[in-house]
């Protein structure tokens, strides 16, 4: 993959020799490519040609490390695959190691588990729904944001002692039980939650200046998301009914009732831009009706199985999908019987979704491609690993 | 080793509370008064009779006669430079301080607090700051048109000035070509963007440089259409003319006194906040799609002038409007024969005109500032517009729409008695309150609906 990015852009930088054309980085550093990623956009003043992605500058070999740190040692480094929505790296890593060793974690951490994942989507959420609008150039949403996802840091901060890389999964359960007084806390947020989605919407999300920019723009069609293997919001987006939690189940989800918000193309067409955003805005909502169910039900008992210090499961291979903020997050693990793992691969969302970015980059204008690049919510070092 | 300069404004008002206090209370209010007072003082008696007039009562000097009389002319019209360039600068740094402040409570965060009380010295922080740093010029870029560059935006700034009425005698000159020359004049911002976007031989500052030339002139026309509107209700090009044609009361302005002129006030500001680079038309340094555009590449003192004309043609969009549209300086309830009969026939006017003339001042200057409010709201409101739906908005609304209220205007001035336009401005002066009642009701309702949320004017 690698090889072929270096070929594509010495193609691009040939062509500029053309009187009507130039290349552009578009990064490695530019305020809207969400972190290190450059795109080498090929354009003819404000209308692009084409832009491929250049991915790799924040490579840091963590599914290597994985083949080198014992297995509970690795989940630290899970927090870094992806910091904005770090319990689901989490999670997953988790969930594929207990399908290795054969364990499951007890009930009340599966609860604790689909808590904190829930309050976590809702964090991720407000900065992808943020920083599009600040992309599109509306500064006061991000902040305003910004501010409630304080509220959850907070939140999650009582739970597990940090802010931004929780390492609160263990294998086999949760590190920390939830304190006393903890779920009214989190009530009363999702109370201030629920109220404070329909001052979003008034705030930006029906304005109409943002909408023309959003709407008809970057259509994803169903086909299209399927084959270029977009999951998570982008491919719910284009109207794809395809959930993790519900379709391939697992932890404590097939205990909740829950909808799954899909692009409806109120605007424009099913798959557009606004679609991919809404549907963002839509499953904060649904977190919220998750984590009071799992609130209300939440089981008494233990929060670890039993689990050796250094585990060593049987030789063999093991799959842990989850539903990331940003769609389905992968972890495919390989024992050969050591106590670290043979092989470790993780599957992302915001990789697959830089896939579809050439594609929908010809013929559109320079400001739709930050609002593409925005409604496909990436995460550089999700991208990269 | 660490140099302090012992510029170090936050230590120093931390260190000495009281002294922050007043050196905010003379930058905050003493500056912009004593520019005020200056500019009465001296704008109403820049020209050459009342000169040779002065000199002759009180010097028993013959300037007319004098030989040396043009060089006496020219330092006068040097000082009136001077207080308007630093009055230009004074409101550009006040008014990013402003923005940075309502754009805090706007985004629930406090803002520049540090600086003197309130955070309101960091403008003179941060233009000390700017002064202070390396001029860096890029290796590549075109040298001589990279260091003259913000010169053209600055002239494109500071020409309107000259007829710009800050109050009934306070003006530089009242051209009788007067909104002609506006129009002529802040174009020249437009020459300094192509060519700092052409010299700095960045592709972002290209961009951004392309984008500034197609929007600048494109909004040119309908503003320059809107405001003739005025101009065809008062008969005159005059800025002073189409003020006195004006009253004091909101339905004695223009903009209530028919309804094309009341669309026209709008297309003339929206064009304006696009010819002044405002959200939601930033398109020319928009930061999220072309980093910083045409200003990509600049630094220290010349991106220095390229903000301060930014903030400071918020003063001439607003002032513009104001003018134009909003009764400009006229106290409400005082008429022209009011300031004839204080002016009096004597060298030196009675006491009483100096305080009608502050209190006009001041009504301009709270209406200019309302405007810059409103401007500053909605930058931090809107969302951006795209390049074509931007231009589209010019010529397929904006051009026709003000061509409409041209002819509208001008069927109106022929077909409708003083009576139907007394009329008229009483209703639309109703009908906007209105509005404004309304405002005020839904923003309370809103911010209520949410749990825990109310309306909150402290934290200030």
């Amino acid at each position: 993959m690698a090889i072929d990015m270096k070929i594509e852009r010495q193609i691009l930088r040939r062509t500029e020799t053309s009187d009507e054309e130039i290349v552009v980085n578009f990064g490695p550093q530019h305020p809207s490519t969400h972190g290190v990623i450059n795109f080498v956009t090929q354009t003819t003043g404000e209308i692009i040609r084409r832009s491929v992605p250049e991915v790799g500058y924040l490579h840091r070999g963590l599914e290597k490390i994985g083949e080198m740190v014992t297995y509970p040692g690795y989940m630290p480094f899970t927090d870094r695959i992806d910091y904005v929505a770090a319990m689901f790296a989490n999670e997953g890593y988790a969930l594929a190691v207990e399908r290795l060793l054969g364990i499951e974690a007890p009930p009340r951490a599966q609860y604790l588990r689909a808590i904190a994942g829930e309050l976590c989507r809702i964090s991720s959420h407000f900065i992808a729904v943020g920083t599009m609008a600040t992309d599109i150039g509306a500064a006061t949403p991000l902040t305003h944001g910004l501010r409630e996802r304080e509220s959850v840091n907070d939140l999650i901060e009582e739970l597990c002692g940090a802010r931004l890389t929780f390492n609160y999964h263990r294998i086999g359960g949760v590190s920390f039980d939830a304190p006393a007084g903890w779920s009214d806390k989190v009530l009363r947020f999702l109370d201030h939650l629920d109220s404070y989605i329909q001052e979003w919407d008034r705030l930006i999300s029906f304005n109409q200046i943002y909408v023309d920019r959003l709407a008809n723009v970057g259509v994803i069609t169903r086909e299209q998301a399927v084959d270029y293997g977009l999951v998570g919001p982008n491919l719910r987006g284009s109207g794809v009914q395809w959930d993790i939690r519900r379709d391939l189940s697992y932890g404590a989800y097939p205990d909740f009732a829950f909808d799954i918000p899909v692009g409806t193309g109120r605007f424009g067409t099913v798959g557009d831009c606004w679609d991919r955003y809404y549907v963002r805005v839509q499953e904060m909502l649904e977190s919220s009706k998750i984590i009071r169910q799992a609130l209300a039900k939440l089981p008494e008992g233990e929060i670890m199985a039993k689990v050796a210090r250094k585990p060593k499961p049987d030789a063999g291979e093991a799959v842990g999908r989850v539903e990331s903020a940003r769609g389905e997050m992968l972890y495919y693990v390989v024992s050969d019987g050591s106590e670290k793992a043979y092989r470790l691969r993780v599957r992302t969302g915001s990789f697959l979704a830089m896939g579809i970015i050439e594609e929908l980059s010809r013929g559109i204008m320079v400001a739709d491609l930050i609002a593409i690049i925005a409604s496909l919510d990436i995460v550089a070092p999700e991208i990269d690993r | 080793m660490r140099i302090t300069l012992g510029l170090d404004s936050t230590s120093l008002s931390r260190r000495y509370p009281r002294l922050a206090i007043l050196a905010t209370l003379f930058m905050a209010f003493g500056l912009p008064l004593g520019l005020y007072v200056a500019a009465l003082a001296v704008f109403p008696l820049n020209t050459p009779e009342r000169l040779d007039a002065m000199a002759e009562q009180w010097l028993g000097y013959d300037l007319a006669g004098s030989p040396y009389r043009y060089i006496v002319y020219t330092a006068f019209l040097l000082l009136v430079a001077f207080i308007a360039v630093n009055y230009t600068a004074v409101f550009g740094g006040v008014s990013t301080w402003v923005e940075r402040r309502v754009a805090g409570r706007m985004q629930s965060r406090i803002g520049p607090n540090r600086p003197g009380a309130a955070g309101f010295l960091s403008w003179v922080a941060d233009a000390v700051k700017m002064i202070l740093k390396e001029d860096t010029i890029p290796a590549e870029a075109d040298h001589l048109l990279f260091r003259a560059a913000p010169y053209f935006s600055m002239v494109g700034l500071l020409l309107p000035f000259v007829v710009l009425p800050f109050g009934e005698a306070t003006v530089v000159t009242d051209m009788n070509v007067g909104v002609f020359y506006v129009a002529a004049a802040s174009a020249f911002v437009v020459v300094g963007i192509l060519v700092s976007g052409w010299a700095s031989n960045s592709k972002w500052a290209l961009f951004g440089g392309i984008r500034g030339a197609a929007q600048v002139m494109s909004y040119e026309i309908p503003a320059g259409i809107a405001m003739m509107v005025p101009v065809l209700m008062a008969g005159t090009l005059s800025m002073q003319g189409i003020v006195r044609a004006q009253g004091g009361w909101p339905w004695q302005w223009f903009v209530f006194q028919n309804p094309a002129a009341f669309v026209a006030f709008f297309i003339a500001v929206t064009a304006s906040l696009a010819e002044g680079n405002r959200t939601p038309f930033d398109l020319p340094e928009a930061e999220s799609e072309l980093v910083a555009g045409y200003h990509a590449e600049y630094s220290g003192f010349r991106l220095a002038i390229f903000l301060m004309v930014e903030w400071a043609n918020m003063w001439i969009m607003a002032g513009l409007a104001v003018t134009l549209f909003l009764g400009g300086w006229q106290v409400p309830g005082y008429g022209a024969e009011d300031y004839a009969r204080l002016l009096g026939t004597g060298l030196l006017p009675a006491p009483g005109w100096f305080g009608l003339q502050l209190l006009s001042m001041l009504m301009f200057v709270v209406k200019t500032w309302a405007l810059v409010f409103v401007f500053i709201w909605l930058r931090w409101t809107l969302p951006r517009v795209r390049v074509d739906q931007m231009m589209s908005l010019c010529w397929k609304y904006l051009v026709p729409g003000a061509f409409l209220c041209f002819v509208v205007t001008l069927v109106w001035q022929l077909l409708v008695p003083p009576a139907g336009v007394a009329f008229t401005g009483y209703a639309l002066t109703a009908l906007a309150l209105f509005v404004l009642a309304k405002f005020a009701v839904a923003t309370r309702r809103n911010i209520s609906k949410v749990a825990g949320h109310r309306v909150d004017l402290g934290n200030w």
